[in-house]
């Protein structure tokens, strides 16, 4: 069945269709494998080999796939509810209303919309985290970390705009006490505040800009940056082994014997105690 | 010429894992040969496959906990009633926790934009990129500043009542003091894994555990008026 199964599918992959709008070919060669990221637009962000040893669950913790899953299915389930969604006062809330209570499968989607918001704020953090104990901000990657936390604000802005957008009780009186913090800054801090909610209070306007923050600006900068980190991993060289740095690399080189089966030290600098840091190179 | 053939061939291939490799390196030239070469594996379709099935496994989570517990929609906004008390949402309660403690410039915009400018800067500091053990070097001196600038710390802390600040702060500099009495010579192996702790490392840990700590406060142990509450005793 499964032979059967596989056998449509090389056959679809023949065909003329496919074939014009994948540039990679048939076949399953190692070449054709590369070319089947090369030749994509949106796999090309991709290296084409990964070293096996950043595959295993402990090197990453696949925190980052799993943050780029969250905002997947924020995408997949914030437009169907926008269709039913209107930011206006107080329809908006009505609409919320409904959402939970007249259309169907409404609740369901409006749960799993902000449960997955909760978490990719969750693994954001959790991926900044993971991403600096393993070290991996090192050369050639700094820029990369400088746009990761560019993609964390993005991240808390997202949540904060959407939070308002259901117009009940929490949203409102959450959205007050985080935008009076903007009144603080110095000189200006009225006038940010003021920018912020199209007025001095939250009101219709404020609920109009953080929709058009939270559904359009705001989503289509953070894919912007997503696709940067995406590419910037393959630029910098791969996700980052500490062994395989240059510097080690050379270090290792220079001296042949030493750190031979621990799989890579500290750095180019461990010489006393090299045992016993050895044990954080992950 | 003597030798017909003027150089050497080596093949390295593992066709399943990565493309096959030939490399001729002529005998007067010879190319530099870098020593290291790690198992690759390719992107397609093993990565893509691995990636996707821990992207769905989080998915059945997320829709299995959308099926189980309802998102909160409260009564319709009304600006003439507060509640009480109005919190942020909770990635923002360490923040409005902080807020409860310092005045805004400090607690709303300072802290925020040192963290942010603290984050950026990481990489770009090269203590950061060595990462030797914080005390294996001028252990006195070094010492020396971690006492001040703790005491410092601490004292700060105390004098605006952050006592909920105060904790991790303690048990932190508590592992640091461990940490600067062991060497990579010692004979357990948690001493020789906090002596090998960088800085970045424990500032950061600080940091985590403070963000967390925070965080936990102002969600459940934060009542009317920004009271302590116990989360067992309800509002
Ligand atoms: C929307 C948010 C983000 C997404 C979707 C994302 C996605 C990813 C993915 C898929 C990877 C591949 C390896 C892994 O899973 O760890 C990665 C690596 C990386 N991320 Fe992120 N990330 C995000 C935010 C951040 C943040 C907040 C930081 C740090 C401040 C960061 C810094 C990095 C760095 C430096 C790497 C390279 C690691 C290496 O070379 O091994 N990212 N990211």
């Amino acid at each position: 069945m499964a032979k059967t199964l596989d056998r449509y599918f090389d056959d679809l992959r023949q065909t003329r269709v496919w074939r014009s709008i994948f540039r990679s070919g048939t076949g399953s060669s190692t070449l054709h494998r590369a070319l089947v990221i090369q030749q994509n637009v949106f796999l090309h962000l991709f290296s084409t080999k990964v070293r096996t040893r950043l595959l295993g669950f402990s090197a990453t913790w696949y925190l980052g796939s799993l943050t780029f899953g969250t905002f997947l299915i924020l995408v997949a389930t914030g437009i169907p509810l926008m269709f039913y969604y209107h930011p206006s006062v107080p329809q908006a809330y009505a609409d919320t209303k409904d959402l939970q209570f007249v259309v169907s499968s409404g609740l369901f989607l409006r749960n799993l919309h902000r449960w997955s918001a909760h978490g990719m704020v969750f693994l954001v953090f959790a991926h900044m985290f993971k991403v600096f104990y393993r070290g991996a901000y090192r050369t050639p990657r700094e820029f990369n970390w400088v746009i990761g936390v560019v993609l964390l604000l993005m991240t808390l802005l997202l949540s904060y705009t959407g939070y308002l957008l259901p117009w009940d009780q929490l949203a409102f009186w959450a959205i007050t006490v985080g935008s009076n913090i903007a009144s603080a800054v110095p000189l200006i801090g009225n006038k940010i505040h003021f920018l912020l909610l199209g007025g001095n209070a939250v009101n219709a306007n404020a609920l109009l800009r953080f929709y058009v923050l939270h559904c359009m600006i705001l989503p289509l900068t953070a894919m912007l940056f997503v696709a940067i980190h995406f590419w910037r991993i393959r630029k910098d060289g791969g996700l980052y082994a500490h062994s395989t740095e240059p510097a080690t690399v050379r270090a290792k080189a220079a001296e042949p014997s030493a750190s031979g089966k621990t799989g890579g030290t500290w750095g180019t600098q461990a010489a006393p105690g090299a045992q016993g840091m050895a044990k954080e190179a992950r | 010429m003597a030798d017909s053939k003027d150089f050497i061939a080596g093949v390295d291939s593992n066709a399943k894992k990565s493309p096959r490799r030939i490399v001729f390196i002529t005998r007067r030239t010879s190319a530099q040969v870098k020593a290291e070469t790690e198992d690759q594996i390719q992107t397609f379709p093993e990565v893509l496959f691995r990636a996707v099935v821990a992207i769905e496994v989080l998915a059945v989570a997320l829709v299995w906990i959308s099926l189980m517990f309802n998102a909160p929609l409260e009564g319709l906004a009304d600006p003439s009633h507060t509640p009480n008390p109005a919190k942020a949402p909770w990635y923002f309660l360490g923040l409005q926790e902080i807020l409860h403690y310092f005045p805004p410039v400090v607690a709303g915009v300072l802290v925020p934009g040192l963290v942010v400018m603290a984050l950026i800067v990481i990489p770009y500091f090269k203590v950061n990129i060595e990462a030797e053990g914080l005390f294996l070097k001028d252990r006195a001196q070094r010492l020396r500043i971690f006492y001040l600038v703790t005491a410092l710390l601490c004292i700060f802390l105390i004098a605006f009542h952050v006592i909920v600040a105060l904790v991790p702060t303690l048990i932190i500099a508590a592992l640091m003091i461990l940490a600067s009495q062991g060497s990579p010579q010692s004979s357990s192996g948690f001493r020789r894994y906090l002596a090998a702790r960088p800085l970045s490392y424990w500032v950061m840990t600080w940091f985590l555990f403070e963000l967390v700590v925070l965080t936990a406060v102002g969600t459940f142990f934060r009542g009317p008026g920004w009271s302590w509450v116990w989360p067992w005793q309800g509002s």
